[in-house]
């Protein structure tokens, strides 16, 4: 099965092939890296650009503005930062044109810790993201899931943050994508591109057919009856594990990954937690002023009377940094065993 | 950094300009003939007189705007109009990479009206209508954003317009086209990153683009002199460095501005490669209202000067200047009083374009 990277990169190529993508760019984008990440190897279309975040935003902006598709890289979410005024002026033009200019670019950046990336490689950007109006803000957690929420991004008519959960680049799925090759090793063969000397390699492409994960729709991970747990990126595997053992002791956890953070999935959260009365909220970036909050609030004012414990948010330590030694990466974002007592805490809460 | 909408002195008198004279455009006959005296033909000048007063008189009955209260702030481009009309007109204006692009700042009225945008549109934004086909109330004064014509949205920032026109660049690049995008901005503004990165990516090895890259260099920042903050005699100079082709001109002057623009689109049409070229200008009503938007009489006001060689060359006389000016008032006046009887944008359509074509963004309604 493909890994998350080589899901991203067919993507790119259907995208290339089939929705009209001119520019796939940014810092080693193009050839002969193809990206830190391999996620964009061998596309016809890709390009390095010089090590300028906010050109590189610019840059799209401007292709966006002449109607033509294009999906920028930021090489990590953490040297994003000195692009958030243009990432405005990208989220406000068609509302601030009244409609004259839509926008339909896609930036992607890998976020999150989980690599022992240290300061400058571990930052979220989940919770920054949502305070961008005018942008739609995805993360995948599957390659499969990643194939199709990249696909519809790019078709969006709207700017699209693809947030890549890094720590999950180099994952194996347990789903095919349409037109994969069923051989893992034929998938290698045919579209990684060869350690060293690469000039003259070319990729095979297997003939990937269309998948769409409709941007707004989160995904029902399992289904459970005590404990709702909605997340998103590298920590939906985390949380389906902790239910998954703790369906041992009896406790039958439901998980849900949004998937789409801006728009969201209301009615998905909402209709869980009317079931199981109970909700933890589960992410890594920074936990003062947390996109979960904002969920948390909306399940207070609108779910109140049917609740049966106090919504809770679990989120990253709100620190300046992640520290490189494991045991300060580990203590600053929600690890397995924390995950799994919140939710056991949650089940034998009392009203 | 932005405009700043700071709180400052008002003068309550309306800044009185000088007496212009009337023009009326000369006979097909003499639009032919060039003048002994100027490099451009008669009917030219005339057109570029005729525009630059219009463009003048409208900014003057923007000001008047704000001062009766009928709008909360004004920011404009009276003192660019030697600059802003001969680019208008030299635009190849239209829809889509096959027609230039522009990313202008926020004094590009003279542009605009080059263009052959009417008055009223420029009003309608003053004022905040619904009807403002730029923003629909949403911006201010000479933010203009007109699809049509390929300009992009004025935005407050100074800086990023110059990021955002290599992307329009590129795409041209690219195409099998003679068009360019045109970038405007202030001194001040190319302190800010984006403007070096806009020479670093207009200049790429085998990957240049056509791309006029300006700045109009009215030597203030706000209230923040250009020659407290930069050490570079001329911002042009710093397209040396890549291999640029730069221009310095005087901004005040239309016919030497008509020229050198003429002259310099042309070879990014032909050449496809980046020119920076940097006009020379006045601001004749400071920064913004902000500021008090009086006259200020010290700085040279390019449409007198050029009246005034217009009269001496015997290309216009002084009466046509001045029906030609009461002309563009009444017109103005009249506009202003058909905006005051549009509708104003409703409470209700804050959410309106969020997303395209009318997708809810409002997490309410999720």
């Amino acid at each position: 099965m493909a890994n998350m990277a080589q899901a991203i990169r067919m993507a790119l190529h259907y995208g290339e092939e089939n929705l009209n993508v001119k520019d796939i760019f940014g810092q080693d984008v193009g050839a002969p890296l193809g990206g830190v990440f391999t996620a964009t190897q061998g596309l016809k279309t890709s390009w390095n650009t010089p090590l300028d975040e906010r050109g590189i935003i610019g840059m799209a902006t401007g292709i966006a503005m002449t109607g033509e598709r294009c999906v920028a890289e930021i090489q990590f979410c953490d040297y994003i930062f000195n692009t958030m005024d243009l990432l405005k002026i990208a989220g406000n033009t068609n509302w601030v044109s009244k409609g004259n200019y839509t926008m339909p670019m896609v930036v992607m950046t890998p976020v999150g810790a989980g690599i022992r990336g240290s300061v400058y490689h571990s930052h979220s950007f989940d919770s920054w993201a949502t305070r961008l109006p005018g942008w739609k803000v995805v993360m995948p957690s599957t390659p499969l899931e990643a194939y199709g929420l990249l696909l519809s991004a790019i078709e969006d008519p709207n700017p699209v943050l693809f947030l890549k959960p890094k720590a999950l680049l180099r994952v194996k799925g347990d789903e095919l994508i349409p037109g994969e090759p069923g051989d893992e090793k034929e998938l290698k063969n045919r579209i990684d591109a060869p350690i060293g000397e690469r000039t003259n390699w070319k990729p095979k492409w297997p003939k990937l057919e269309p998948y769409m994960v409709p941007i707004g729709k989160a995904r029902m991970v399992r289904e459970g009856e005590h404990v709702t747990v909605v997340t998103w990126g590298r920590h939906v595997t985390v949380a389906a594990k902790a239910a998954s053992e703790l369906e041992q002791n009896g406790i039958s956890t439901e998980v849900i990954d949004l998937r789409s953070m801006y728009p969201y999935d209301w009615s998905a959260i909402r209709d869980s937690v009317r079931k199981t009365r109970r909700v933890l909220f589960v992410n890594e970036d920074t936990e003062v002023t947390n996109f979960a909050e904002h969920l948390s609030y909306r399940v207070t004012q609108e779910l109140f009377y049917e609740l049966d414990a106090a919504p809770r948010v679990m989120a990253g330590k709100n620190l300046p940094g992640i520290g490189l030694h494991p045991n300060l990466e580990d203590a600053s974002v929600p690890q397995f065993h924390e995950i799994k007592s919140a939710i056991e805490e949650l089940a034998h809460e009392k009203p | 950094m932005a405009l700043r909408m700071t709180t400052g002195q008002v003068s309550t008198k309306m800044a009185k300009t000088k007496a212009h004279a009337a023009a009326k455009l000369g006979s097909k006959k003499s639009a032919k003939t060039p003048t002994r005296k100027l490099p451009l033909p008669k009917e030219l000048l005339l057109q570029m007189h005729s525009l630059m007063l219009k463009s003048r008189v409208l900014e003057e009955r923007l000001i008047k705007i704000y001062k009766v209260g009928e709008s909360f702030f004004w920011i404009g481009a009276p003192g660019e109009e030697a600059w802003g009309v001969p680019l208008g007109l030299l635009i190849k204006k239209g829809q889509g990479p096959q027609c230039d692009y522009l990313h202008l700042h926020y004094r590009a009225t003279p542009t605009l009206i080059a263009m052959g945008m009417p008055m009223i549109d420029s009003i309608r934004l003053m004022m905040n209508r619904a009807t403002d086909p730029s923003t629909g109330g949403r911006n201010f004064s000479n933010h203009y954003c007109f699809p049509q014509w390929n300009v992009t949205p004025v935005s407050s920032p100074i800086e990023v317009q110059y990021l955002t026109a290599i992307g329009t660049a590129h795409v041209q690049r690219r195409s099998k086209t003679d068009s360019l995008t045109v970038v405007t901005g202030g001194d001040a503004g190319t302190a800010e990153g984006d403007f070096a990165s806009c020479l670093i990516w207009s200049s790429r090895p085998k990957a240049e683009l056509p791309i006029l890259i300006t700045v109009q260099n009215n030597t203030w920042g706000i209230s923040t002199s250009y020659k407290e903050q930069h050490g570079e005699e001329n911002i042009a100079d710093r397209g040396k460095a890549f291999g640029m082709r730069t221009r310095v001109i005087n901004g005040n002057d239309p016919i030497e501005t008509y020229i050198a623009l003429q002259e310099e689109m042309a070879y990014i049409r032909k050449n496809r490669k980046p020119v920076l070229l940097e006009a020379k200008v006045s601001r004749l009503y400071g920064h913004s209202s902000a500021t008090g938007a009086t006259l200020i009489k010290e700085e040279p006001c390019c449409l007198e000067n050029f009246e005034n060689l217009l009269f001496k060359n015997d290309v216009l006389k002084e009466k046509d200047a001045k029906a030609l000016r009461a002309q563009f008032e009444e017109e103005a006046r009249l506009a202003q009083e058909q905006a005051r009887t549009e509708p104003v944008p409703t409470a209700e359509s804050v959410w309106e374009d969020y997303f395209a074509n009318g997708e809810n963004g409002d997490w309410r309604k999720f």
